[in-house]
């Protein structure tokens, strides 16, 4: 970019601090709002001059958080995982073997991108009920792979077919390794950086997945965070303080994950989105 | 080939034969998956849009393209049809030029660019059903941040969120507010791959900063263009959680999107063959103007 001089540049941080302050005064008035106890109807824009974590002990309770936490985080790790395994296996072979059936194979998975999942809604919904799956963590687990995957797959394959050297296979083939082995020794550990990309995209996604959580979880044993906080809403639309509580706990672990991992997110992203 | 093929190029031929196995057995689970909870119920949808299910029943009759007649002719059909428009259109138009100002004031490298940058992402990886949560608590009528300013202003206070002529681009602000990190980080990405080179030579040349913008960053920009407003479009049409936590469709069905009047059809009115229909129509605006938005810009980028 072009050479700004030493005054500009000042007005430049002075935009950039500005823009920075305004976009932190939603979560400046979720804190506030969190940390307000139950009648305290004092402006949303002022602290309490009191510390209580009335709230937060209430909410985590009343909205059976710890139970929403564990399915959460259940159906994230098992879907993360087997994203990764079906989507690295299944992206080697399309981005190897260019045999005509792999070409088709590979245009399914693109085509599937674009169709949107919540079109489909009520068949779905009817398949589930008919497999005896609602209301089971599997189908949702189930459910974010598949809606996952071709993604996961385009970007393994593109990472392959541009990064991963052909001669490394090669050798190991005259070792005699077989083609699975193959995949798990030799390719499977080049593909750190765009797993790395793929496990915060699809955790990201799966964690704070609502639309389908809530059409197959309806069952509050089995609510995620999600559903545990829509329905605990529902119930106390008068008590922002412990609604704001619930919702503050449910994103704090994506937003550690995001501060110590933020230069994965990001580049990751930009990653993802110069190769889509 | 006519010529018969030597021994040693046969079996050469076959080795390779043999080598270009599928391996169709690495992407099994996949197909599965994707055809079982994507292609299958996709097609299903279709063929339950034309009968008069309601959701629960094991009777019900094919009633051709009755659920579509009755599609076009309500009116509920084309309030929700403009609200989607305008939450996939709206939302674009913004993120895209907010986006943009933010990437190249971030292109200066200011001391301050790490932070602004997290700030700006944050709300990324938050869930947009806890991000429409969190704008409530500023705009809700009773006890709401908005309320306050205007309290100390004098002023009486507005139900933002229950104005049918307000909410609709309340929630194209918070879906914007939401996801313009990705647009700003995406052109940040784009705007780096530039050479400086071509800002050089423009600045011998003595162009203005509005004729460097113009002939040289945009154009350069454009697969960047092309991919926001396309991620941007379909994730603004789809548009669900963030609705449920602000409006939930209300009032009435004044900012009802067609992910969530599908929804309350299905579930609140057991109108399952109508829902299915209207998904089908979803579906359609989906694709049509997505890919529409995306070969017009990939003719744009050959052009620039």
């Amino acid at each position: 970019m072009n050479q700004v001089s030493k005054r500009a540049k000042w007005y430049l941080t002075a935009v950039a601090l500005v823009i920075t302050l305004l976009h932190l005064i939603p979560y400046y008035i979720l804190l506030t709002t969190a940390f307000k106890r139950a009648g305290d109807f004092s402006s949303k824009w002022l602290f309490p001059d009191y510390f209580s974590l009335e709230n937060f002990t209430n909410a985590w309770e009343q909205a059976n958080l710890s139970n929403a936490f564990m399915n959460t985080f259940v159906i994230t790790f098992f879907a993360a995982a087997m994203l990764i395994l079906f989507g690295s296996l299944a992206a080697y072979a399309l981005a190897r073997r260019q045999t005509r059936l792999n070409k088709y194979v590979y245009m399914l998975f693109v085509a599937v991108m674009v169709i949107p999942p919540l079109t489909a809604l009520v068949p779905l919904y009817q398949l589930v009920v008919d497999v005896g799956l609602m209301n089971t963590r599997l189908v949702a687990v189930l459910n974010n792979v598949a809606a996952f995957l071709p993604l996961t797959i385009f970007l393994y394959a593109g990472f392959i077919r541009s990064t991963v050297p052909k001669e490394l296979e090669e050798a190991a083939k005259m070792d005699g390794a077989s083609t699975i082995g193959i995949f798990f020794r030799v390719v499977f550990p080049l593909l750190k950086p765009i797993t790395a990309t793929v496990l915060i995209l699809s955790c990201v996604y799966i964690w704070n997945d609502y639309q389908f959580a809530i059409f197959f979880l309806q069952d509050s044993d089995m609510h995620t965070l999600t559903v545990a906080l829509a329905s605990f809403f529902g119930q106390n639309t008068s008590q922002l303080g412990l609604v704001g509580a619930a919702a503050l706990i449910a994103s704090l672990p994506m937003v550690f994950l995001f501060l110590f991992l933020q230069r994965f997110f990001i580049e990751g992203l930009a990653a993802g989105s110069v190769k889509g | 080939m006519d010529q018969p093929l030597s021994s040693t190029a046969q079996a050469k031929k076959a080795k390779k034969r043999r080598k270009e196995s599928s391996l169709w057995w690495m992407y099994l689970p996949s197909v599965l998956l994707v055809l079982l909870f994507i292609v299958y119920p996709f097609l299903d949808g279709i063929r339950i849009s034309l009968t008069n299910w309601n959701g629960f029943s094991q009777v019900y009759d094919y009633v051709g393209f009755e659920q579509y007649k009755r599609m076009f002719a309500d009116p509920d059909t084309w309030l929700v049809v403009k609200n989607t428009l305008l939450y996939g259109i709206g939302s674009t138009v913004l993120q895209n030029i907010i986006g943009l100002g933010y990437a190249l004031l971030l292109n200066h490298h200011l001391k301050v660019r790490t932070l602004t940058r997290t700030i700006i992402y944050l709300p990324v990886i938050i869930s947009p059903l806890v991000m429409g949560y969190i704008w409530y608590f500023f705009f809700a009528y009773q006890g709401g941040a908005l309320n306050d300013i205007y309290n100390w202003l004098g002023l009486d206070p507005v139900n933002a969120l229950g104005n049918p002529d307000v909410n609709p681009y309340i929630i194209v602000f918070v879906n914007t507010f939401q996801f313009v990190g990705v647009a700003m980080i995406i052109y940040l990405a784009g705007l780096q791959s530039i050479s400086k080179e071509y800002y050089e030579a423009a600045n011998i040349d003595g162009a203005s900063s509005w004729s460097k913008f113009k002939n040289i960053t945009l154009p350069l920009l454009a697969p960047a263009i092309t991919i926001n407003v396309v991620i941007n479009i379909i994730g603004g049409l789809k548009l669900f959680d963030v609705i449920v936590s602000l409006t939930n469709g209300g009032p009435g069905n004044a900012s009802q999107s067609m992910s969530t009047f599908m929804y309350s059809l299905y579930f609140a009115r057991q109108d399952a063959g109508y829902a299915a229909t209207q998904g089908v129509l979803m579906a359609v605006i989906i694709l049509v103007l997505s890919l529409a938005a995306l070969f017009y810009l990939k003719r744009k980028e050959v052009e620039a």
